[in-house]
């Protein structure tokens, strides 16, 4: 039987961060995923990520997982594809099924890292073709470049449900609701945002009452429902869609470890079933630790560095390096892993109602019920300030762990401080220099660079656009407001599109000056997002 | 003997409800109202549901439904889902053929 | 129904193999090398891939990542066979799959 210092199981993020940092300290390591092609879901995560520099905050989900790759490659990790992992047994033996047989291996150490499976709901109609899983969308769009439909219907208003509404709407289908049973939007108010002020509607509390078609999704309907998750009579709204895509929540792989006689529990707060581990990945069996969502439902972000830690914490006790070396590389890393664990949306805080922020504004009701903040609620909040010339207004109203637009500006007008959940703030007396860093770097797009007066009653406003085709300068069409709907008429001034800003593109439109602080996305004459 | 399958207690009669045909076990098309009157049958554990309807037999192996299965069965006893053992994890993981299965292949020889 | 993506405001032009020639239920398609079968029948406008053993009932992608088996279609003569993860290969016999086989239920 072959052997290994270390074999793990799945290539997702936490897994290759295990891979290189146990490669990096002298193991032999083989990582081994079921998939065609590695990365486990960071290929299909195109927008920019959150958290700080040593998170690799603003970095799309993609580039991240070529990163490592390429760190992994460097490190002399063996990644082996189209492996599946049948079985794990007692004294850290795996079965592999590669091509038409099967192989046994052994792991003097074992690092499970298979991530998660999404979870599903049941209604009439529920399997029929058409009827599917937000990461299918995300799949089909992001991997291979084929739309799942044209016309979309979301349920789940978590960060998933809202992150693939507005993929799916970058690659032209239109999505025509968001819909969610729980009475508020359950992911960050940035992507919510970001979703609603292209004119998508939210229907919380609400959820699908059946699928309609014969052979294919032909319509939806959906329908309010009351504290006792009962339908409301009267309240159904119907939607021709082609699609219906179902994004709520995720579950633990975990079967592996229960299979091998791991210490198991069942933790909601993890998300179902769970190895029982410590805070550096180490399970009941000696030897195996875990990394990433199969220990809990958390964020890639979080789950590279648990791989960083597991692929540490196996290389201490295999003895590749000293208690001390581990101890230290782990205060680092649980700083790191802690910075992400704060704000509102920190697993501490799952299911909490949190009536305001860490500065003590009271936080959007409207962006928790419809998705955007309401027009009598944004100026309460820091980013939003009134100032002569060019300057940046920061629609940031949650403390969520993200601070790259403080170090995107080179004049320093942007301050979030120490706390990197704080709500960012406009430095008094630095001057804006109109460049656009700000804008592109802001991961839940929600700086805008205004110029409240012009001189001749106009106002610009610079929004992030991340749509095809780009509209020509001269172009007229619609200011829309942050509820999607149009406030007034804007002419596009132009697209500015840099390197530096990584495909988020800064377009510039003129709108009457009592518009400045409510327009905030372009459209042009036709329907339909970035159209 | 945990507490939850205590057949002692009493769980009340099977009552049939609007949504007994709604699919749940899409592999092997196992209705919800077939698991709720397999539980009224006896069948209080994830295995024994597995075993007595064959849910999360099919293709997927409980990928899908596994966590859909629970939540009925745990609303039929009247406990949460968390109470409730999971059904054995086993080898293979994976839905594979059994020439597959069967052919073992020595050391190395798969992958270098 | 379904299209395919020219260009992406963030991943640019998808990179895809070059377009290849199939066989589904014994009409000649076409799609691109390498893609899974799934997706060449989507961009063709094939939803429904099977029709299920007892209710006979249309099913198609639904995961798109080999884990829910919803897919499978008889392909070159082997049922149950996940297209969402199969690469489409040129001149794959591509077919329904009803339960378990490639013959309509009345033929079954």
């Amino acid at each position: 039987m072959k052997r290994y210092d270390l074999i793990i199981v799945g290539a997702g993020p936490s897994g290759l961060s295990a891979a290189i940092e146990a490669a990096k300290r002298g193991l032999k390591v083989v990582v081994f995923d079921e998939n065609e092609k590695p990365g486990g879901q960071l290929f299909k995560q195109i927008h920019k990520f959150f958290g700080s520099r040593e998170h690799r905050a603003k970095v799309r989900g993609f580039v991240i997982g070529r990163q490592l790759l390429e760190e992994a490659d460097k490190a002399g990790v063996k990644v082996v594809l189209n492996a599946t992992v049948i079985g794990l047994y007692q004294d850290k033996e795996v079965v592999v099924k590669t091509g038409d047989g099967v192989c046994h291996y052994k792991g003097d150490a074992i690092i499970i890292a298979t991530g998660a499976a999404e979870n599903m709901v049941t209604f009439p109609g529920w399997t029929l073709p058409g009827v599917i899983g937000a990461g299918a969308a995300q799949t089909m769009i992001n991997m291979h470049g084929v739309l799942p439909g044209k016309r979309v219907l979301m349920l789940g208003s978590g960060n998933v449900g809202l992150v693939v509404s507005f993929q799916l709407m970058q690659c032209g289908c239109e999505v025509a609701a968001l819909v969610d049973a729980a009475p508020r939007v359950g992911g960050y108010g940035v992507h919510a945002a970001k979703v609603a002020r292209t004119g998508v509607p939210f229907y919380l509390s609400h959820t699908i009452v059946k699928a309609e078609g014969e052979e294919y999704v032909t319509g939806v309907t959906i329908a309010e429902i009351d504290k006792n998750f009962r339908f409301i009579e009267g309240t159904e709204k119907h939607f021709d869609v082609d699609t219906i895509c179902l994004a709520v929540g995720l579950s633990p792989m975990s079967q592996l470890l229960k299979m091998a006689g791991c210490k198991m529990e069942d933790n909601p707060a993890r998300g179902g079933q769970v190895p029982v581990c410590d805070e550096h990945g180490r399970t009941s069996l000696e030897g195996v630790f875990v990394a990433g969502d199969v220990s809990g439902i958390e964020e890639a972000s979080s789950a590279m560095i648990e791989g960083c830690m597991a692929g540490i914490a196996a290389a201490e006790y295999l003895g590749y390096i000293e208690k001390e070396e581990l101890e230290k590389e782990m205060v680092s890393l649980d700083v790191a892993l802690d910075g992400l664990r704060q704000g509102m949306f920190a697993p501490k805080n799952r299911g909490k109602a949190i009536a305001r922020t860490e500065e003590g504004i009271e936080i959007s009701e409207s962006l928790l019920q419809n998705g955007y903040v309401a027009d009598d609620e944004i100026a309460r909040f820091p980013g939003v300030m009134h100032k002569a010339g060019v300057h940046p207004v920061m629609e940031c109203t949650q403390n969520i762990p993200c601070n790259p637009c403080q170090d995107a500006c080179p004049r320093g007008c942007i301050s979030i401080g120490e706390n990197i959940t704080s709500l960012p703030l406009v430095v008094d007396g630095a001057e804006c220099i109109n460049c656009g860093m700000c804008v592109a770097s802001c991961s839940g797009q929600a700086i805008f660079l205004v110029d409240e007066d012009c001189g001749d009653g106009t106002a610009t406003v610079t929004i992030p656009y991340e749509f095809l085709p780009l509209p020509e300068t001269g172009t007229k069409g619609a200011a829309l407001g942050r509820n999607g709907k149009k406030v007034c008429e804007a002419e596009v001034l132009g697209v500015k599109a840099s390197k530096a800003f990584d495909k988020t593109n800064l377009l510039t439109m003129r709108v009457p000056k009592e518009y400045a602080m409510k327009a905030r996305f372009f459209q042009t004459e036709q329907k339909g997002a970035g159209a | 003997m945990n507490t939850v399958n205590d057949r002692a207690r009493d769980i009340g009669p099977f009552v049939p409800a609007a949504d007994d045909d709604m699919l749940i076990c899409r592999c092997e098309e196992i209705t919800k109202g077939e698991i709720r009157k397999a539980v009224h049958e006896g069948m209080w554990t994830m295995t024994e549901i597995r075993r007595y309807l064959r849910t999360g037999m099919g293709l997927c192996q409980g990928q899908t439904c596994s966590r859909l299965v629970k939540g009925i069965v745990a609303r039929e006893l009247g406990i949460s889902p968390a109470e409730l053992e999971p059904a054995t994890s086993r080898v293979p993981m994976r839905p594979i053929e059994m020439h597959i299965f069967a052919n073992e292949k020595k050391e190395g020889e798969t992958d270098e | 129904m379904a299209d395919r993506i020219k260009e992406h405001p963030i991943l640019g032009v998808p990179e895809k193999g070059k377009l290849v020639k199939f066989m589904f239920d014994g009409h000649e398609m076409e799609g691109c090398e390498g893609e899974p079968i799934a997706a060449a029948l989507k961009a063709a406008g094939v939803n429904v891939h099977r029709y299920t053993k007892k209710e006979q009932k249309p099913r198609g992608i639904f995961c798109a990542i080999g884990r829910c088996t919803d897919c499978v279609m008889v392909v070159d003569g082997e049922p149950n066979v996940r297209t969402c993860i199969t690469p489409l290969k040129a001149g794959m016999d591509v077919k329904t799959q009803y339960g378990v086989s490639e013959k309509p239920f009345e033929e079954q």
